[in-house]
């Protein structure tokens, strides 16, 4: 499998400050891959190393193949990005904005091709209207066009849902699979937002104070004994006792008056549910609660801010 | 880079912030013009009232010349600061939209962006700097005619020939680009520490305003390092307008009575530019954009 970037100790410390701790992963050809951390786990700091826009204190970036030290100019020829909001210039129009950057990237695209770029973002009606009459949602697509208009191999994408509604976010999302599986660019993006990663990366790195907590493909990350079921019954204690008669009682993580959860196999599951309706036990809800979001708070759970809630 | 200072020049002429200059010159040029027009006798007897009994005065004193001479008197003073609503937002505007990081990102060295920016930023100079040539030499020149310049100053009257004042101007406008574009690097410098624009343009036109006074001050203190200022060397294009004096302490047309002074202070004033952008260029080249 080709690298398409390869990190390796990168270190950032900013006065007294070390933002990025001996951090390495590797990117390769195609991947979607989530980059996940907590606000202030070092996520931009990695990002805008990647892009020239900090440099490192020690480590090095290879993208391509090539050093990015000594081949920036060849590298970002063929990465597109969108850092954190993509605040554009508010008094030109999305297609004069296009124009100039794709001038910038020192590409020659016609005027075509700058129209059928704003469509595939979906603002080709709203053109020529100035950005500052652009929603968020809007202009975050328009800086999504503007990472694409020199047709780059790597897109790398911080935050890019930061401060979208929910159609924004569908429609950021919709956007990075379809550049992925219709296009084979290769994505890195940036999330606190681990639903969404999870809808869409195949492979993720999590980092927690600058320093790598994990990495791999996400169906590796989630092994199936991992996997919780929450379960609300019309009487939980006499449930309780149905499950413990029944082999289950190890598989019973927590027990309150809202509900049960067991932490069980995949497979195990409709026997389970078979089981509960041979009892005649009243299921008012099964509910998965194998996620991303519980795996993030698993391994991060050590700095936690603040305590969860319980009612 | 021509490609780079086309986008820059795009950006700077798309923005109304921009005209905000144009306008204002537009405004002081024409409120001198007229109130020269409705009152200008009774200005000239002003200006001459301690020689009128030694004088005769042939001709039209009151021409293109002397109202353009008079406009350039007032706004080559001001001007700077509208060079530095510009200058000064070059960088640090960029930072304040956000946009900064974006330009970083694509395939261009920081030199040349910050070559590019500075470039457009003197260009805007020399376009305002035309602009108030067309405004103070040429519709002067057009309504009230041309004739013979007096110079009046404290210690001395110097007076310029119809036909000898023409190419002064364009010396003395030559000269006030490398003024403007002086101004224009020292916003420049300042723009690339800060994130919004306000501190840079601030900070430029405080160092302008206490540098002039400075070396308006007739302190003995100052006077012995006001040649160090760059601002004692903007008032430079003045020495365009006075002649060469022969034996008899006769005038001698066609010529300028100082000029290696007058080189050496645009000298001192290009070698402030190259400090300013070549500080820029090395800190920026450093910097962390964080914006």
């Amino acid at each position: 499998m080709e690298s398409i970037i390869k990190v390796t100790h990168l270190t950032k410390v900013f006065k007294e400050v070390t933002a990025v701790n001996d951090l390495s992963f590797t990117v390769q050809k195609g991947d979607v891959y989530g980059f996940l951390g907590q606000n202030g786990a070092g996520k931009s700091t990695t990002i805008r190393m990647l892009l020239t826009l900090i440099t490192a204190t020690e480590g090095h970036i290879e993208i391509f193949g090539y050093d990015l030290n000594k081949h920036r100019k060849k590298i970002l020829s063929n990465v597109g990005a969108v850092i954190e909001r993509p605040d554009l210039y508010k008094y030109l129009t999305a297609f004069e904005t296009l124009q100039l950057f794709a001038k910038m990237s020192e590409v020659k695209i016609g005027r075509q091709q700058l129209m059928e770029q704003l469509e595939m973002v979906g603002l080709a009606q709203r053109a020529h209207s100035k950005v500052r009459t652009y929603s968020q949602g809007m202009k975050q697509r328009l800086g999504l066009a503007v990472a694409l208009v020199h047709n780059p191999e790597l897109i790398i994408l911080d935050e890019p849902t930061n401060g979208l509604d929910p159609q924004g976010i569908a429609d950021i999302r919709n956007l990075i699979l379809m550049l992925s599986q219709k296009m084979n660019k290769t994505i890195l993006v940036s999330s606190h937002l681990l639903s969404e990663i999870e809808q869409i990366a195949n492979r993720m790195l999590i980092i927690d104070k600058g320093k790598k907590l994990v990495e791999g493909s996400v169906n590796e990350l989630f092994s199936p004994d991992d996997t919780m079921i929450f379960l609300e019954t019309a009487d939980n204690i006499i449930c309780v006792n149905v499950l413990r008669a029944n082999g289950y009682a190890s598989n019973i993580t927590s027990v309150d008056e809202k509900g049960i959860e067991l932490k069980l196999r995949k497979e195990q599951v409709p026997a389970l549910t078979r089981m509960l309706i041979e009892n005649n036990t009243e299921i008012l809800g099964i509910t998965p609660r194998h996620s991303l979001e519980d795996y993030f708070l698993k391994i991060t759970t050590a700095n936690q801010h603040v305590e969860p809630f319980k009612n | 880079m021509w490609s780079l200072l086309k986008i820059e020049l795009f950006k700077v002429f798309k923005r109304p912030r921009t005209y905000i200059a144009f306008i204002a010159v537009w405004a002081i040029v024409t409120l001198i013009q007229v109130a020269i027009y409705v009152d200008g006798p009774k200005y000239m007897d002003f200006v001459m009232k301690d020689i009128k009994d030694n004088f005769d005065v042939i001709g039209n004193p009151l021409n293109g010349y002397f109202v353009c001479f008079l406009i350039l008197q007032t706004l080559l003073i001001h001007v700077p600061l509208l060079v530095a609503l510009v200058s000064a937002d070059m960088v640090a505007g960029e930072a304040n939209m956000g946009t900064l990081r974006l330009l970083i990102t694509k395939p261009i060295s920081r030199t040349k962006l910050l070559l590019s920016k500075f470039i457009a930023s003197s260009v805007y100079a020399i376009i305002l700097l035309i602009w108030i040539a067309i405004l103070g030499l040429f519709v002067s020149m057009l309504v009230f005619g041309t004739d013979g310049l007096m110079n009046v100053k404290s210690y001395e009257i110097i007076i310029l020939n119809g036909n000898d004042i023409f190419w002064r101007y364009i010396c003395a406008f030559g000269y006030a680009a490398i003024a403007l574009i002086t101004v224009a690097a020292l916003g420049f410098f300042f723009s690339i520490f800060a994130e919004n624009s306000l501190g840079p343009i601030v900070a430029t036109m405080s160092v302008i305003i206490v540098f002039t006074i400075l070396t308006t001050l007739d302190i003995p203190l100052f006077q012995s390092v006001k040649h160090l200022f760059f601002t004692s060397h903007m008032i430079g294009w003045k020495g365009f307008f006075e002649m060469k004096l022969d034996a008899d302490g006769v005038s001698i047309p066609g010529t300028i009575r100082n000029l290696p002074a007058v080189l050496r202070s645009a000298g001192i004033l290009f070698l402030h530019i190259v400090l300013f952008t070549g500080g820029s260029i090395f800190i920026f080249n450093r910097k962390d954009v964080l914006s």
